[in-house]
């Protein structure tokens, strides 16, 4: 029996991943060939999906990136196909990489529970019921995980004050809005390892005395959506989830919620209000969601990738996960490489590579073949950063040291067709159309900012101070980082590329 | 305007989501699964089943971006607009695929074939530019490969 695997995930299916497999089946039953399909998670190289692996010896072999037309040779005669790899994991871009949060992606079937728990699933929350209370939160504490939505706040110090908080009612909240440009590690963890994400959540749960908890999943990830609710239902089915955590623990059920497209609702306040049922405006802080969030009860919001990175420091102890990493940033990160590159995709590391190294070995360059003009790093709030800076480590206290944030660990690069201006003006755009409304510096000020880069544009040369000033009064001004932020690429451009902001000069010359 | 068998499936809606924490969201989400968009003879039902205001409910209905006040084309081609697709060539397809469709981003055809509206990532950033063509994905996009879709 041939054993072949073909990804679900959304990457793997916008690049025809749905029409390979059919292709294989269809080949396969002509030939009276018996076949085992497997839809696996995707394996994270983007230039290579649809990647397919065929089982030889024992060991997975990577083709890619197929079309339809390649199957029938392929399944004849694997080991001569022009599109062949090599073995899967022995492919540099892999190899290279440290996974622990993602070390089943794109291994297992997503929805098969029992592989789940043969690739080391559930070790972790088998552990954590064995341990008292507080040395659950102290595991986490100690392994000195930082929360991978954006703001970087120890995770163990939020679940603490959350244990710690009176209420017989208490929630997890699992922000999975995911609307950074360039990230996709939320996406590509739930829909190709989505029991990982349950159980770092009941985990959770279990250490903070939460019996509910909630997936707040944008509405632009249908796939993660479905494979998100589907994993639940049959978590509950198999005693995971339910009454009694494996049978063993207290009470623990999950339910995936969808957002309807706004981006500031991946704020955590903002979601909270989302998912009462009101306007995803945010709400001041404190109170912090620890002690009133959702319904006004002690709540935990972690990203996605944070609470399924928990699993491995519980299964592993909290030791392993804080040998890696660079000074306050401990264990791995999931840089995700995108934009214009010629290896796009996720990369599992420990803290520490440089921008360099990221965007010159790692991606090899842009995909256009064209110099690398500037990067992106951290969403659409992220500063551009120009070649000079390409030095800086990646770590939370160094980005910030350069300028920047990591924010969702996003790399956009951009080669040398990029516009700067351009790229200022849709940040201030961008900010206009998601302001919560709130306050003012960020709803009228994100206008006015499209206006002056305009007047910039047009080669008025008064609109820079202006500009200046603007983008100081939104830092200062405004209650969350979508107001707050906004000028950091704004500035980032006017200040690395300052020529370009200079129209009627560049006009004159 | 409100003709029984609506009615009856709005109520069916409602009873549907009895029992949910914060139900708002899942109840609008179901609505617009089933006319396409939010009629506004929903929203007093809505209000009164839920406890709220209409203008409370019409309040949330026109904070996200989600959800419409008309239904969409028979077809709709969510282009993402956002950074990492721009270093693609993003803002390209987009100039394309306005001018094929005489089209501008938001806009819906006159015949109702198709919406074309722009969307801020859809996770498939390491392959732009991406679409979400009737909800299913599609990477490396170009005007013919997104025109193909929605002209069948
Ligand atoms: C405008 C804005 C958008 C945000 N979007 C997200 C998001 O999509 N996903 C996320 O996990 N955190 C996002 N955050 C950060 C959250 O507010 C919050 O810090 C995070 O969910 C906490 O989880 P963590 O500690 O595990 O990172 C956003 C913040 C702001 C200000
Ligand atoms: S900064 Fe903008 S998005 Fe944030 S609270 Fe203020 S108005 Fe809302
Ligand atoms: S930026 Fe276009 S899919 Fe993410």
């Amino acid at each position: 029996m041939l054993t072949l695997y073909v990804p679900r995930d959304a990457l793997a299916r916008a690049l025809g991943a749905d029409r390979v497999a059919e292709a294989a089946r269809a080949h396969a039953a002509a030939r009276g060939l018996p076949l085992r399909l497997v839809r696996n998670g995707s394996r994270g190289m983007a230039w290579l999906e649809p990647l397919a692996e065929i089982e030889i010896d024992g060991v997975r072999h990577a083709f890619g990136p197929l079309s339809p037309g390649d199957m029938p040779a392929l399944l004849d005669d694997p080991a001569s196909h022009p599109r062949a790899l090599g073995p899967t994991e022995a492919i540099p871009f892999l190899a290279r990489q440290t996974r622990l949060t993602f070390a089943r992606v794109g291994v297992i079937d997503p929805l098969d529970l029992d592989a789940y728990a043969a690739q080391g699933g559930l070790a972790g929350l088998r552990r954590a019921l064995l341990l008292a209370p507080e040395a659950r939160i102290e595991e986490i504490k100690q392994s000195g995980l930082r929360g991978r939505g954006g703001a970087g706040f120890p995770t163990g110090i939020k679940w603490a004050t959350v244990a710690a908080a009176p209420g017989p009612r208490k929630y997890v909240v699992c922000n999975a809005d995911e609307g950074d440009s360039g990230t996709f590690a939320d996406r590509m963890l739930m829909e190709g390892d989505p029991f990982c994400l349950i159980e770092g959540m009941a985990i959770c749960g279990l250490s903070v005395g939460a019996t509910r908890g909630y997936i707040y999943i944008r509405s632009e990830y249908p796939d993660a959506i479905a494979t998100m609710e589907e994993a639940i239902r049959i978590a509950r089915h198999r005693g995971l989830l339910g009454p009694s955590l494996l049978g063993q623990g207290p009470a623990f059920d999950l339910e995936v919620r969808v957002g309807a497209g706004a981006y500031v609702c991946g704020e955590e306040t903002s979601l909270l209000n989302s998912l009462e049922g009101k306007r995803g405006t945010v709400r001041a802080k404190p109170p912090l969601p620890a002690l009133q969030g959702l319904f006004g009860r002690p709540t935990v919001v972690n990203n996605v990738i944070s609470l399924a990175t928990v699993p491995w420091i519980m299964t592993h102890g909290a030791a392993a996960y804080r040998d890696f990493g660079l000074g306050r940033s401990r264990g791995t990160i999931p840089l995700q490489i995108a934009g214009n590159v010629r290896h796009g995709g996720l990369f599992e590391t420990a803290f520490g590579l440089s921008l360099r190294e990221i965007v010159e070995d790692i991606a090899g360059g842009t995909a256009s073949g064209r110099p690398v003009k500037a990067v992106q790093v951290g969403g659409p709030l992220g500063a551009y950063f120009p070649p000079s800076l390409f030095d800086t480590p990646f770590g939370y206290e160094e980005f910030d040291g350069a300028g920047g944030l990591i924010g969702h660990a996003g790399v956009v690069v951009f080669d040398d067709t990029a516009d700067m201006l351009e790229q200022a003006r849709f940040a201030m755009e961008f900010c206009a159309v998601e302001s919560c409304g709130k306050c003012t510096p960020c709803r009228l000020g994100a206008v006015r900012g499209v206006e002056t880069i305009d007047r910039l544009r047009a080669g008025d040369p008064d609109a820079l101070p202006l500009l200046r000033d603007l983008c100081e009064t939104m830092k200062l001004g405004s209650l969350c980082a979508l107001g707050g932020f906004t000028p950091f690429p704004v500035m980032s451009a006017v200040t690395h590329w300052p020529e370009e902001f200079d129209r009627a000069r560049v006009a004159a010359e | 305007m409100l003709d029984d068998p609506a009615a009856a499936r709005l109520a069916e809606i409602l009873a549907a989501h009895e029992g949910l924490e914060g139900p708002l969201l899942p109840i609008l989400h179901a609505v617009q699964a089933e006319w396409g968009h939010i009629p506004d003879w929903t929203v007093p039902a809505i209000a009164r089943a839920l406890n709220l205001g209409r203008a409370e409910v019409h309040g949330v209905v026109s904070f996200y971006h989600d959800f419409r006040d008309a239904p969409a084309g028979r077809h709709v081609v969510r282009l993402c607009a956002a950074e990492a697709c721009q270093a693609q060539g993003g803002r390209a397809l987009a100039a394309a695929l306005c001018d094929r469709l005489g089209l501008g981003m938001g806009e819906t055809a006159a015949d109702g074939s198709v919406t074309l509206e722009p969307v801020y990532c859809l996770g498939l950033c390491a392959a732009g530019p991406a679409a979400l063509v009737d909800g299913q994905p599609l990477a490396r996009a170009t005007p013919d490969a997104i025109l193909e879709t929605v002209r069948c």
